[in-house]
């Protein structure tokens, strides 16, 4: 099958206002996901992960901007336009799952008028085709007596049911690409596992691309089929699943793996990450990492200059300089 | 599975409470008492028989003079006053509830305007304080003045007084519920402005509508009784609770029953909307949800 690309971010820099200052939340960031694709974003907690998902969708709150860079969708350039002009690609291009099941359904609108009510925006179906179809994909999405759940309010469902039927929301209108922004985070684990292969089913079924943001490396290992790893507002390693796993070249990469508990083996430790991971405000020289990182004193550039991406294998970038050392020598 | 309705449910929880259970039946009966006001008083509420000026009432039935078709005594006129508290309710309620209904509508618009779009939260909300900051009788008395003494002029002066608080109030829901992540969630999918407001912020915020108009409806029956009072409200000699209460200042010694009797009826009245909006509020409130 040819790739087709849907999305496709380059140089994407973002700035965040706070108290009249503008600090940069994303620097220089350029991934892309294909049709039939799963990317994963991982990182810490505030790397810019969800920044990343709200510049596509065009959701940045009042005091975030876009200073750099082009976000393509389909082709079409969508960084900066007007909120009436991206406002036809989200929903009918690409649409978002949210971390929170819990609150990302009207509270007081039943299931049905709001599955409706998209179809009825997207789909431009009249009210008795939007039911039988919100039906559909009730159904799609693995839930059991959707008609009698489209008559229900949100607080009664579970929050996998309400995850679902936010799927069922986002996928009613056909988007090429969808967007889950920890969608299984607030899920316990058996669900999360559902939620997952639903997710992997919907794709193949809808040709759509997915960028999926988590922190959860397991959650990686069972969807991606590649993934980008941000460390504060960077892109620090690229690449396909299996090279990441098997073969992380950056130390934060590594280290991430190494926070991971191994069940296989005998002691049960977790190694974490030394340090804290850095706030907006600071300005770190060179290496964003170098602080935490256990190798910085090896090489005389990590405290001094920002390392750039370079391709170690085919489609396997990483951003330290110990690898033009380890090349070096 | 069964469909519950809100309304239903709501009505049960405020059942469940005595005091309020007893202003609703109050209100009702009230209600009933009013609107059918021909029916429960038979004597014309503004014909004078000086004739039979200033009769006791039933608390004073052994004096020779108390009649029974006057139960309520008449005023310095000659007029029933349980005709005129009946009638004068009329006037009370439908002012209260349509200057309410006007301020709400028009409130509630720039609430949800300011709310949602920044640009033009500093233009209505100063708008809206340049009208907070005249007191209410002064700029009833100021549109009074302009237009003239008349009921429906009354009524355009209560609802504007009652605009500011109202679009002050919603346009604080307006914010809260703006963050919600639903609201980002339905933006996500594409749906435009007008949609977000009038089928999401509004549909959420009408818990707090319902309960600021309760209260509100109590206000507007204070305000139009005050400006009777003061003679701008409802023109002589159409009966009022204000005005009754106001013409019978003269005879305070001789009859204080004829300032009591409308001021006990203005009392209830406004206690019970201000219970029933308390109680209200109480169970519309999501965050005191039990």
């Amino acid at each position: 099958m040819e790739k087709e690309r849907v999305l496709d971010v380059q140089n994407l820099h973002a700035v965040f206002k706070i108290q009249k200052k503008e600090y940069e939340v994303l620097h220089d960031i350029s991934f892309s996901v294909d049709r039939n694709e799963t990317v994963c974003i991982v990182g810490e907690s505030g790397c810019g992960k969800s920044v990343t998902t709200l510049c596509v969708m065009g959701l940045l709150p009042k005091n975030g901007r876009i200073t750099k860079g082009s976000i393509k969708l389909d082709g079409d350039e969508i960084a900066g336009l007007s909120e009436k002009e991206i406002r036809k690609y989200r929903g009918s291009k690409m649409g978002m799952i949210f971390q929170e099941p819990m609150t990302a359904l009207n509270p007081l609108l039943t299931i049905g008028y709001q599955l409706r009510e998209n179809l009825m925006l997207h789909r431009g179906v009249n009210k008795a085709t939007a039911d039988k179809m919100a039906v559909e994909y009730l159904t799609k999405v693995g839930i059991a007596n959707p008609a009698d759940r489209l008559k229900q309010y949100p607080f009664q469902l579970s929050g996998g049911l309400r995850q679902r039927v936010l799927i069922a929301m986002v996928l009613s209108a056909q988007p090429d690409l969808l967007i889950a922004d920890e969608p299984t985070t607030a899920l316990d684990v058996t669900i999360q596992k559902q939620v997952l292969t639903l997710l992997n089913e919907l794709k193949k079924d809808m040709n759509a691309g997915i960028l999926f943001i988590t922190h959860d490396l397991g959650v990686v290992a069972e969807i991606a089929d590649r993934v980008v790893v941000f460390y504060a507002g960077r892109k620090v390693e690229e690449g396909n699943t299996l090279q990441i796993f098997k073969n992380p070249k950056h130390p934060y990469t590594i280290g991430l793996m190494n926070a991971v508990p191994d069940v296989d083996k005998d002691e049960f430790v977790i190694q974490p990450i030394p340090g804290m991971f850095p706030n907006i405000t600071e300005d770190i020289p060179g290496c964003r990492f170098s602080p935490r990182c256990p190798h910085a004193d090896e090489c005389a550039l990590c405290r001094s200059e920002a390392p750039a991406l370079k391709e170690i294998e085919p489609g396997h970038f990483a951003a330290c300089h110990l690898i033009d050392q380890e090349a070096a020598s | 599975m069964k469909r519950e309705s809100p309304i239903r449910t709501a009505f049960q929880k405020l059942f469940r409470n005595k005091l309020a259970t007893i202003c609703f039946f109050i209100l009702i009966a009230e209600f009933i008492l009013i609107i059918f006001a021909d029916k429960f008083a038979a004597c014309d509420p503004n014909e004078n028989n000086v004739a039979i000026r200033l009769l006791p009432g039933f608390w004073d039935s052994a004096n020779p003079k108390y009649d029974p078709a006057h139960w309520l005594g008449t005023d310095e006129l000659g007029r029933d006053v349980w005709s005129r508290l009946l009638h004068g309710g009329q006037v009370s309620l439908t002012v209260g509830f349509t200057a309410t209904f006007i301020g709400l509508v028009f409130g509630t618009f720039f609430g949800l305007l300011a709310g949602y779009y920044k640009k033009l939260d500093n233009i209505i909300m100063r708008f809206m304080d340049i009208l907070f900051t005249f007191p209410g009788v002064l700029l009833a008395l100021l549109i009074v003045a302009m237009l003239g003494v008349s009921v429906r002029n009354a009524t355009i002066a209560i609802s504007i007084w009652a605009i500011p608080s109202f679009a002050r109030m919603i346009r604080g829901r307006v914010l809260q519920i703006k963050q919600e992540e639903y609201i980002t969630a339905i933006r996500s999918l594409g749906a435009k402005d007008h949609w977000i407001i009038l089928k999401h912020i509004l549909v959420n915020a009408l818990p707090t509508i319902i309960v600021i108009a309760t209260m509100r409806i109590a206000g507007s029956i204070l305000s139009i009784a005050t400006l009777s009072y003061l003679g701008v409200g409802v023109p002589v000699p159409q009966a009022e609770w204000g005005g009754m209460i106001s013409s019978a200042k003269t005879q305070m010694y001789k009859a204080p029953s004829l300032i009591i009797i409308p001021g006990i009826a203005i009392i209830i009245t406004v206690i019970c909307f201000n219970i029933l909006g308390d109680k209200l509020r109480d169970i519309l409130d999501p965050n005191l949800k039990d």
